[in-house]
């Protein structure tokens, strides 16, 4: 029988099988970022270990660093400037490429490492952060882990860890205008549910994919963890070749020849299993957006907020029925016209030169309703100058938008105490997480595409992209 | 870490899905670069209120559930953000065992190396040790032979071999692996052969550029 992209990868990694299902593997690739990075590096250091392979490992700053033009080495959540200093200073010493808050190369863990080319597919490639499957979308095998395994990578290069089963999802069909990789992953976390990849490595695959570019790829892998999953991937394609080809940190020369060689032949067999497979229809896909506390709380823009009832009875029911309460939605209304105070186009999920584009050619020409607080903040700053080079800074700016700095901005710092949303707002983001409280205290945050979100800043209120393309 | 052979102790009950990392210590509460005294960060937005005055209506504010060893939730529990702190927020409140259907996948990794026993049962057994509660709210639990005594049943759960050893022994897993250091060698010498352009590569982009 053939064997599974996943397992090819997999099978790549392997130094010992340590039994019961579990293996030691290689890590090709260790970023950190200041809040974990902070911790791993003073816990391996007051241990007495050393970092085995400083040259596989990455550093760089995105979770609590401030995003406002002009900004220093600082943070407005409470306790981040400790974390930005601690960082620094077990990092700046070290032989470990790390970018700093003035790197031209500085940006979101998520969204430099495939940009630079330091991601490539059939890599083994973790960080301190859940999102860290992103990733996936440039064909790596990509996950988050917790500072207490970071420390065990910065000291030996390796993990052990079970190994997950393998799922295929199947996206068919064509999306409409106005219609998304965003909205492609929300419908499938909405039709399956929030662990509906619980336990596995997910491979997307399928028409839908096959014509996806990169950024939308990306977007599509880093809500996997959403989806209950230990990681998403994308078999490499020439789309990912072409993307790949001439990144600063990529291959080059025999290098370059030998790796595509290697990555052409990571394809999953016509006869591989897959331990599951699903599928969506993406042909009559909606724009998506979330009504709830959870991924899996979500409709079609013009669908109605479901009733507790429609829950199964029992605790997802009571846990549906907490979520309306705190969103403060009544079952039976549309989300379509409900009126928000915020929005914000940013985070590893949608902040690529792509998701930019797309908003930004909904707000060309047009204003941002009045009173809304309104943000954009690129994934990078490369990304960042790839959109002012297009003039999409004025786009933004025009319309209303403030234009930031890279960072994670308000998707962590209003978690982290720092600036958020006014409290109890209702806003509208291109994020990945609408738990409570995450994005400022009692902040009813809805997810959806950047399209949505800017069609919807135009109107101050839920609107659907499909009008505006 | 500490070991965990036996724990008996207070069980409180949280029976909601999906209860994320970013509930069990939001992200404010967390920002210290420690790895103890996480206490106070425990399930925060729910234990207070606004006003900072505990919450009677949490169910760990009440007694004796202040005093939980034990926490019974729903599927998926752990879900989100990576923080380890989420874990030793738990661990410094004094809760050592969950007992919930499903976990975040990185949640229980993290909780096999932070000497906090994740314990996976089939949902209608966690519905029925939460009616188990109601007589006596209390559990015990031994790793040894995987059981959980409640007050009218056993029931019997699987930890991957790794992860008992670790939370059994509260062995720190880096000298573990750091005894295999002749393997991780070998398996880079051959990788470098294979797969020469996963290495060195800030050296050859500088050299490039
Ligand atoms: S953008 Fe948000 S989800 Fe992504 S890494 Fe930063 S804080 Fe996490």
């Amino acid at each position: 029988m053939g064997l599974t992209f996943f397992e090819k990868v997999w099978n790549d990694h392997v130094i010992e099988d340590v039994g019961d299902g579990n293996f030691l593997i290689h890590i090709d690739r260790n970023f950190m970022h200041e809040l974990s990075g902070a911790v791993s590096l003073k816990a391996i250091d007051e241990a007495g270990f050393d970092v085995r392979n400083p040259e596989l490992t990455f550093g760089v700053v995105e979770h609590a660093i401030d995003t406002h033009p002009g900004r220093k080495r600082t943070s407005s959540a409470p306790g981040g400037n400790d974390f930005l200093r601690e960082f620094y200073e077990r990092i700046r010493h070290r032989p470990i490429r790390f970018f700093d808050y003035d790197d031209r190369q500085q940006g979101i863990v998520h969204v430099i490492a495939p940009e630079l080319g330091i991601a490539l597919p059939g890599e083994t490639f973790v960080c301190g952060d859940s999102h860290t499957c992103t990733v996936g979308g440039i064909g790596a095998f990509a996950w988050g882990i917790g500072s207490t395994d970071g420390e065990h990578v910065l000291a030996t290069q390796t993990l052990v860890i079970t190994k997950p089963k393998t799922m295929r999802v199947d996206f068919q069909g064509r999306l409409a205008a106005g219609v998304f990789a965003k909205d492609m992953i929300l419908g499938l976390i909405g039709k399956y549910g929030a662990g509906g990849g619980v336990g596995y490595a997910i491979e997307y695959a399928g028409e839908t994919i096959e014509s996806l570019p990169m950024d939308g790829r990306l977007t599509l892998c880093n809500m996997a963890v959403e989806f209950g999953g230990r990681t998403g991937m994308v078999a490499p394609d020439q789309i990912t070749f072409d993307y790949l080809n001439g990144r600063p940190f990529a291959p080059a020369g025999e290098d370059w020849l030998r790796a595509v060689a290697y990555w052409r032949l990571l394809r999953s067999d016509r006869d591989a299993r897959y331990d599951k497979e699903l599928e969506l229809d993406c042909n009559r896909l909606a724009p998506q957006v979330t009504w709830g506390t959870s991924p899996s709380h979500v409709i079609g823009v013009d669908d109605v907020v479901p009733d507790a009832a429609e829950s199964p009875e029992g605790v997802a029911r009571a846990s549906h029925a907490r979520a309306l309460e705190y969103v403060g939605l009544e079952p039976g209304t549309r989300l379509l016209g409900e009126k928000i105070q915020g929005v914000f186009i940013g985070s590893c999920t949608n902040s690529r030169l792509d998701d930019l584009r797309e908003a930004a050619s909904v707000l060309r020409g047009r204003k941002i309703a009045d009173g809304l607080m309104a943000l954009c903040v690129p994934g990078s700053t490369t990304v960042k100058r790839a959109a002012e080079q297009e003039g999409l800074d004025r786009v933004f700016k025009e319309a209303g938008f403030e234009w930031r700095e890279a960072g994670c901005s308000l998707c962590a710092s209003g978690a982290i105490g720092g600036e958020a949303f006014p409290p109890g707002s209702r806003t509208l983001s291109t994020t990945n997480r609408n738990f409570e409280n995450r994005q400022g205290r009692g902040v009813r945050s809805h997810l959806a595409s950047p399209a949505t979100v800017a069609a919807s800043a135009v109107a101050g209120r839920i609107a659907d992209a499909r009008e505006y393309y | 870490m500490e070991p965990i052979t036996q724990l008996e102790g207070v069980a409180a009950s949280l029976m909601i899905n999906d209860v994320d990392t970013d509930q069990i210590i939001p992200g404010k509460d967390l920002m210290k670069v420690e790895k103890t005294g996480f206490e106070k960060g425990l399930f925060a937005n729910w234990r207070f209120l606004p006003d900072g005055a505990p919450d009677p209506d949490f169910i760990l504010n009440k007694p004796p559930f202040n005093d939980a060893t034990f926490l019974v939730s729903g599927s998926n529990f752990g879900c989100g953000s990576s923080r380890a702190s989420a874990v030793w927020a738990l661990r410094d409140f004094g809760i050592r065992c969950v007992v919930a259907s499903s976990f975040g996948s990185i949640f229980q990794s993290n909780c096999h190396v932070s000497g906090v026993l994740p314990v996976v049962l089939p949902e209608d057994q966690v519905q029925a040790i939460v009616a188990d509660l109601a007589i006596a709210p209390r559990l015990q639990v031994d790793l040894e032979s995987c059981t959980l005594v409640s007050a009218r049943r056993t029931y019997t759960f699987y930890v991957p071999k790794l992860a008992r050893e670790m939370l059994l022994s509260g062995k720190d897993p880096i000298s573990v692996t750091l005894n295999r250091d002749a393997l991780i060698r070998d398996f880079q010498d051959v990788d470098r052969q294979r797969r020469p352009w996963v290495y060195d590569i800030v050296e050859k982009a500088e050299q490039g550029a």
